[in-house]
């Protein structure tokens, strides 16, 4: 393989990777504010597309996108509101089929709306044919632009966590549920707010990934996957995991052209999830959590 | 050649050593108490025999042959049963289903036997239900046979634990805490119930708090504190043991 | 509803004569295809609520073993090994009866497995697979071990798919029909239809008969109690992964049965069958039908496969089941058989009530 075949795996590894990132980081979020797994991250990721393409026919590309993200961050606390809030402590089981049905759901609602047409925002700056050469690899700007906004996303929220009362808050619920709440923090709505910076990231990643991935009703099933392969390679951690992750993740299915059938290159990302769950549950960077949930 | 050895026992969770080499015999036939403070190490002991949990070091012997680190499944096979601190009854299933997998390992019938309903499985299960019924008996629930066996009350669902345990005909029994919830009359009634499993040949090995019931049953007692063993003698002795006595200090020890 | 298995069966032959009868006194004989494909697809959900109810391992990925199955026995079936026939191999085969003539869509000769043995090599693969998966994912617990079935079915839709031998999106056809045994075929198009009809509602009878037995026996309590408690049941003697293994393998037997005989009558299998989508169906359907309830399951699946089929959910039938599904989950996770909506309601208006935190149960 020449080394220019090599970058541009590695090119398009890091643009699907940051996507697989952001999806693994709002898996994170949510599951470390409520031990819930979200079956319904991927489709957050395309309500955010799919509603940014339908905005942009009557608004400005940068107000289509906020607008996309503030529907889906509703749709976000829509969902955490009809369907997770009222339940209590249902087990592991119940909630993973739960947000599972939500998602096909969002689906068949995205699909009745939109229709099976394959849609996508155009290019930030230029267009499909710009490039820039870089070490000898001709790249697009809109990758630089998925990098830019998932990097802006990762340093956001490490913001947000740390230094932010409400992301400390958060923190809080997250380590200890019952504890917070007798320190008197409304915990309910601290869960609804895991659901919408979940849908908020999903929906942004969406819009600047769009232009090259395309989006159509349908991708969300594929990108939970996917994220959730992110999520456990990454412990269930932090974003700086997760985002190392997606890039493995995203390289290693890319590059598999090299050596599988193009159609096998989504059963890939499944593979190394199915990988992870036998040898190392706990990911690459370490988690307790994992290793609990293997039966002795 | 005792019926259960123990020897340099140890188990560690994190930075708390939960067990810290214990050693004890159970001679066949008797009955035996373990007994010691709360957090003592008593019930992670039980989970370290009966094959639940793998100790860091140290050897447990059923007649003679390791078990430690086996899993839970052989270890009742080879003749050990168990009942629980916190109840674990089969949820759906009546009170002589319940015994009656506790009779499982007297039994062969597999998959396709079951699948097929073939003749010789119909023998075998009448021989099961049967020494389901007759455990069932020997505790004295024998009435509550066909009842959802979640939905008995406290002391009836212990008594339909220990029958389960019981169901397989195991050479060693290990109880944990039967005594538990108790009234003193039921208690009395669990001392005798006690004697009886062991005229029947089943040695016992009894986690216990209720002392009346660990002085008058036990032929020996075994003292746990933090993890160690301090005293392992007849009830007498270590009811006057300097050491035991300081441990359960300020404990009521009536 | 008799307690007996043998009662129940009864019962279930009876329906099954009752409603073809029916169809035909109503005028609507054609009703008799969907209602026999809805009993392939009802193996495949009791195979299911054995696993998710007796065995308690959640599996959302059984449509792989439905087209591992079907996609076995169409390959073996339709292959033309007639260009080979000089080979030993082949007409090895062929003198121990394993072949086939037959000709195919184009009318030209072709050398093909005969349905038996092709039947059993698509079986004894599924059953392969099953095993070889099961050994670490059976090892897994809660949301990974869902995950992990998600994943395998992923696997497995993407190789049909993707694999032009396959037939990629279009999937395989011209598989031919099935002799059982003399006078019973599975497949033959309108002509056998009444018998198909028999043939698929006797197949199912005799699974639930099979399914009782094991449930009432010593296996059948034993899963039980894993289901009920496992580690008290490793205690009582029960060999639990052996066991959960063995429920996992037999389910997928069944499934890639009902895959196999639903190719041979319609003649032809595409990757649809594959799809999370129809893994996300069975569990819906076992859901509502009361996990660890055969009969429950099996009217659940009778019924809303058949509505499905003909079409009544029209373009919205995706969604119907998943509504099905999050009905189920949210207010009658024990089956919508033991609704009792009063209760689930009023706790639900118990937890969004405002004040201290209510969202810890007791």
């Amino acid at each position: 393989m020449s080394v220019a075949l090599a970058l541009q795996y590695l090119v398009a590894g890091l643009t699907y990777g940051t996507i697989y990132a952001v999806v693994g980081v709002g898996f994170n979020i949510i599951y470390n504010a409520t031990g819930i797994i979200n079956f319904a991250q991927g489709e957050f990721v395309m309500v955010g597309g799919m509603t940014a393409v339908t905005l942009h026919a009557f608004l400005p590309l940068p107000a289509a996108i906020a607008g996309a993200v503030l529907v889906t961050m509703a749709l976000g606390a829509l969902v955490e509101v009809t369907f997770i809030r009222w339940l209590g402590r249902p087990s592991v089981l119940r909630m993973i089929v739960i947000t599972i049905g939500v998602s096909i759901l969002i689906r068949e609602v995205a699909l009745h709306v939109w229709g099976e047409q394959v849609r996508a925002l155009p290019y930030f700056t230029g267009d499909e044919v710009t490039a820039l050469e870089l070490g000898g690899v001709r790249v697009s700007p809109q990758v630089l632009w998925s990098l830019g906004t998932c990097l802006a996303i990762v340093a956001a929220l490490w913001f947000f966590f740390r230094r932010t009362t409400l992301g400390r808050e958060m923190r809080a619920c997250a380590a200890n549920r019952d504890a917070a709440a007798l320190c008197g923090l409304s915990t309910r709505n601290l869960v609804t707010l895991s659901f919408v910076l979940s849908a908020g990231i999903g929906a942004l990643a969406g819009c600047v990934v769009s232009p090259i991935t395309y989006t159509s009703y349908s991708i969300g099933a594929g990108l939970a996957l996917k994220g959730f392969t992110v999520a456990v390679l990454g412990g269930l951690g932090g974003s700086g995991a997760a985002v190392a992750a997606g890039f493995v993740v995203g390289i290693l299915e890319s590059a598999s052209v090299a050596i599988l059938p193009a159609a096998y290159k989504d059963a890939v990302a499944v593979a190394v999830l199915l990988a992870i769950l036998f040898l190392r549950p706990s990911g690459l960077f370490g988690s307790r959590e994992a290793e609990r949930l293997r039966a002795s | 050649m005792s019926l259960l050895e123990i020897a340099g026992v140890s188990k560690r969770f994190g930075g708390l050593q939960a067990v810290k080499d214990v050693a004890f015999r159970v001679e066949k036939g008797a009955i035996k108490a373990v007994i010691g403070p709360n957090g003592a190490g008593k019930t992670t002991l039980f989970h370290l025999v009966s094959g639940v949990l793998a100790p860091d070091a140290g050897e447990v012997r059923l007649r003679g042959q390791a078990i430690q680190g086996r899993p839970t499944h052989e270890i009742a096979a080879q003749g050990l049963s168990r009942t629980f601190q916190h109840i674990r009854l089969f949820a759906g299933m009546t009170a002589l289903e319940n015994a009656m997998v506790g009779a499982h390992v007297a039994g062969r019938a597999g998959f396709l036997a079951g699948m097929l309903h073939l003749p010789w499985t119909w023998r075998e299960e009448r021989a099961l239900r049967e020494r389901a019924r007759e455990a069932l008996d020997l505790v004295g629930v024998l009435p509550l046979a066909d009842q959802d066996a979640t939905r008995l009350s406290y002391g009836q669902q212990r008594a339909v634990e220990l029958a389960r345990a019981l169901a397989g005909g195991p050479e060693l029994l290990l109880l944990d805490e039967p005594a538990a919830g108790l009234n003193m009359r039921e208690t009395a009634g669990l001392a005798r119930l006690l004697g009886r499993i062991r005229d029947r040949g089943v040695t016992l090995l009894v986690v216990e708090h209720d002392m009346s019931l660990v002085m008058n049953v036990s032929d020996e007692v075994v003292v746990l504190s933090y993890g160690e063993k301090i005293a392992d003698a007849a009830p007498r002795e270590v009811q006057r043991d300097p050491h035991v006595v300081q441990v359960y200090l300020g404990e009521d020890a009536c | 509803m008799p307690r007996s298995r043998y009662a129940r069966v009864a019962l279930l032959v009876a329906a099954v004569v009752a409603v073809q009868l029916a169809t035909e006194w109503g005028g609507k004989p054609f009703f008799l295809t969907q209602l026999t494909m809805s009993a392939y697809y009802t193996l495949v959900a009791v195979g299911l609520s054995l696993l998710m109810g007796f065995a308690g391992q959640i599996s959302l990925g059984h449509a792989a073993f439905f087209a591992i199955g079907g996609y076995g026995s169409a390959l073996l079936t339709t292959l033309d090994l007639s260009p080979a026939r000089g080979s030993a191999a082949v007409s090895l085969l062929a003198r121990t009866g394993l072949l086939a003539a037959r000709t195919d869509l184009s009318g030209a000769e072709a050398l093909s497995v005969a349905p038996w043995p092709a039947f059993a090599c698509a079986i004894a693969l599924a059953a392969a697979v099953a095993w070889i998966v099961g050994v670490p994912v059976l090892k897994l617990k809660g949301h990974y071990l869902a995950m992990a079935t998600l994943g395998f079915g992923t696997i497995v839709h993407s190789v049909v798919l993707g694999t032009q031998r396959l037939g990629a999106a279009d999937g395989l056809g011209g598989v031919p029909a099935f002799r059982l045994l003399p006078g019973l075929a599975v497949g033959g198009g309108r002509a056998a239809r009444v018998e198909n009809y028999y043939v698929a509602w006797g197949l199912v009878a005799l699974a639930m008969l099979v399914l009782g037995n094991l449930v009432e026996s010593r296996v059948g309590r034993a899963l039980r109690a894993i289901h009920g408690a496992e580690d008290a049941a490793g205690s009582m003697g029960v060999d639990v992964g052996r066991y959960k293994l063995r429920t996992f393998v037999l389910s997928a037997v069944l499934a890639a049965a009902g895959g196999a005989f639903l190719t041979h009558l319609t003649g032809g299998i595409g990757p649809g069958e594959a799809s999370v989508m129809k893994s996300v169906r069975y569990v819906a359907i076992v859901a509502v039908g009361g996990m660890g309830s055969l009969w429950g399951t099996l009217a659940t699946s009778a019924t809303l496969e058949f509505v499905s089929l003909r079409g009544w959910f029209g373009t919205l039938d995706d969604a119907a089941f998943a509504v099905v599904l999050l009905f189920v989950m949210l207010f009658s996770p024990d089956g919508l058989l033991r609704l009792d909506l009063p209760a689930a309601l009023r706790a639900a208006r118990g937890r969004l009530s405002p004040g201290p935190d209510a969202e810890t149960e007791p």
